[in-house]
């Protein structure tokens, strides 16, 4: 096991109770745009829980409310018994942009938190326990610019848990490095979440990761952000990619999310007017099955027929998901 | 004229230098320095001698001798030096770095001989040669050495009071918004005004022409300090400023640590168009109300018309300030070396 006593945990439950967050429209400021629309989540204390969705479904917004940056326009937020008012040391955040402070040497920037809560001179031998457990005490004196992406990761991962924070949010951070890097840091992260038993909050892009790391899935879809759907992942650590229940899970979720294989892909990219869904954008759960979407539209997988089909869900603000489809998301 | 030959020959020289250096980049011993390289000074060096001897013969002994004697002295450590250098690779980088700037500044010497004590071309009084100013530089050392001390005080306190001033309101204005609001305006119509408009003002209001002098400068600091650290201290990125709030920080933290850090690039460029403002101010202010220092007595010896004198307290202005600029380059390179590699310094 890791350097930490692998003990009860330290993560505490958290509760967001129909949280409504509405944003000034950027050229209108009398317009509102709503980012997220009542969502309601519960996390259990010690749970990992991953959020899927597109950009601008407002995950993003969510783990910053959580983490106490922004207030809500209505709805609460509790962390255990506590409301969440401002943002505080037990609620870690880790960007997708490990934002290491450039002036200050790793290891300076990971006992910050102890420095920001004045509790250095009591904690100091932390840090190079927290050095250790993230493989980077040989970097212990290097600047930020001089480390990988991946190891710039792990310092803001040991940067944010030297806090020992009761939950831990985590807004995409492995998005930016390469697929490999990503593995390896996906079975890092839950090696510290098995040691710690942080509750995690885990914003991804990426649905094998959401499924490989997850005890639960929570998808979310835009305009206005809201939640889908939420999905189990019973299945025991460590994961298999490739194993029959895992790709299941992949192929419900990319459905969810109107994903679903290639071949519907193609045909999503319908000529105008005749999309599978329109009229029915607002029940997100029941949708026609795109097997039933007009044969024609198999005709449009072109370039231009795509864009086309993109101008025309641009134009029809209702039908949302259209837009959704053609936007620059990977099939997973 | 062999000057002009001398002259020619430096860009390719360089040239071949630079190829030279992109080629032994990481060998860890500099690779072995040209003949062309390391006979630039002793042949500059010697071809100044030759000039000088020839201009001076019909002068005075002892105004000519010391310069006789100082290009001898370049010319002597400019053989030792090549000689020695095969056993020293520090010596013989900065050999190959520094002995074409030396053989071309001892060469526009030459030239500048030329043109005034030999040829002529330049009316006499104001423009006299590099002879005649080396030797004002050594008879009136002791009144120069004095002028660049005093000169030297009154500039550490006037730019050490401008720049405490200048980082307490640059941080308040960047980091509050009240600070902002009332003093955004204060800054941008009072700032630009040069700080040598204030004079006539600050001679009247003070008690002591030296009090009044550094007051001037430290308002002419106080401008592009103030102006750069308040813009730093803004513009320091949210993300920086959210993931400090959630590590637990409070106000205290994110200034001292977060913004003032994030600002120190920015503060420094303020730094440093702070120290040119105040050099300006120094000398004006010397020039016209101060009773010492190099600006002081600039006017003092070109009032008894000692051009070779006004020319000599020049060259050390000009060794004095470049070393407290090259003073101030080597703090910056130690606040900010997190940016090595980050930016081209």
């Amino acid at each position: 096991m890791v350097a930490m006593s692998a003990s009860a945990s330290e993560g505490s439950s958290l509760r967001v109770l129909g949280v409504v967050k509405e944003f000034p429209s950027p050229d209108n400021a009398n317009v509102r745009t709503m980012a997220l629309a009542g969502v309601t989540l519960s996390v259990a204390a010690g749970e990992l829980v991953s959020i899927v969705g597109p950009s601008g479904c407002g995950k993003s917004t969510l783990l910053r409310l959580i983490a106490g940056l922004d207030s809500p326009n209505s709805g609460e937020l509790w962390i255990g018994d506590v409301p969440i008012i401002a943002p505080s040391a037990e609620r870690g955040l880790v960007f997708q942009d490990p934002n290491l402070f450039p002036w200050l040497t790793v290891r300076r920037n990971i006992q910050a938190g102890l420095v920001a809560r004045g509790v250095l001179q009591e904690k100091r031998h932390e840090v190079d326990e927290f050095l250790r457990l993230v493989g980077l005490d040989a970097f212990a004196n290097a600047f930020p610019h001089h480390l990988s992406g991946g190891m710039s990761q792990r310092v803001a991962l040991a940067r944010a848990l030297i806090n020992h924070p009761k939950v831990l949010l985590l807004d995409e951070p492995l998005g930016a490095l390469d697929a490999f890097t990503r593995m390896r840091m996906q079975d890092e992260v839950l090696r510290l979440w098995q040691a710690r038993r942080t509750t995690m909050l885990l914003v991804t892009h990426d649905i094998d990761e959401a499924i490989y790391m997850s005890d639960r899935i929570v998808i979310m879809t835009p305009s206005p952000g809201r939640i889908e759907r939420t999905i189990s992942v019973a299945q025991d650590r460590p994961r298999q990619r490739s194993s029959p229940e895992f790709l299941r899970l992949r192929g419900e979720i990319l459905e969810l999310l109107h994903f679903a294989g290639n071949a519907t892909r193609d045909r999503s990219s319908v000529s105008p007017g005749v999309s599978p869904d329109a009229g029915d954008g607002s029940s997100g759960d029941d949708r026609k099955p795109p097997e039933q979407a007009d044969p024609a539209a198999v005709k449009q997988n072109t370039q231009s027929g795509a864009v086309h089909s993109l101008r025309e869900a641009l134009s029809s603000r209702k039908n949302s998901t259209s837009l959704l489809r053609h936007s620059g998301l990977p099939p997973g | 004229m062999n000057t002009s030959v001398q002259e020619t020959n430096e860009p390719v020289q360089m040239a071949e230098e630079k190829t030279a250096r992109a080629v032994g980049i990481n060998s860890p011993a500099a690779p072995r320095a040209r003949v062309r390289t390391l006979l630039a000074i002793p042949v500059a060096a010697s071809v100044a001698l030759v000039v000088h001897l020839f201009v001076s013969k019909n002068q005075p002994a002892p105004e000519t001798h010391s310069y006789s004697a100082f290009l001898g002295s370049i010319l002597l450590s400019g053989v030792l030096a090549a000689a020695v250098q095969s056993f020293s690779s520090h010596l013989r980088r900065w050999m190959r770095h520094m002995g074409p700037i030396i053989a071309a500044a001892v060469s526009l010497a030459c030239f500048w001989e030329v043109i005034t004590s030999g040829l002529r071309l330049l009316p006499l009084p104001y423009f006299p040669g590099p002879a005649g100013v080396l030797q004002s530089l050594i008879d009136d050392r002791a009144l120069l050495l004095d002028s660049a001390w005093n000169s030297l005080k009154l500039l550490l306190a006037g730019y050490a009071l401008g720049v405490a001033v200048a980082l307490v309101t640059g941080v308040c204005i960047g980091w509050f918004n009240q600070a902002r609001y009332w003093g955004m305006p204060l800054l941008k119509v009072v700032g630009p005004i040069p700080a040598t408009a204030w004079i006539p003002l600050a001679m009247v209001l003070s008690p002591s022409p030296r009090f009044s002098a550094v007051g001037i400068i430290a308002l002419a600091v106080w401008f592009p300090v103030t102006m750069l650290t308040a813009s730093g201290i803004s513009n320091t990125r949210a993300s920086y400023l959210d993931v400090a709030r959630t590590l637990g920080a409070r106000e205290p933290y994110l200034v001292l640590r977060v913004a003032i850090p994030a600002a120190m690039p920015s503060i420094f460029i303020g730094l440093f168009m702070g120290l040119g403002a105040a050099f300006l101010t120094l000398v004006v202010a010397e020039t016209v109300g101060v009773k010492s220092g190099l600006g002081w007595y600039v006017a003092w010896k070109q009032g008894w018309a000692e051009y070779g004198k006004v020319y000599a307290a020049l060259v050390i202005m000009a060794a004095f300030f470049s070393t407290i600029m090259t003073l101030l380059f080597k703090v910056r390179d130690r606040v900010l070396v997190w940016q090595k590699g980050v930016i081209k310094w």
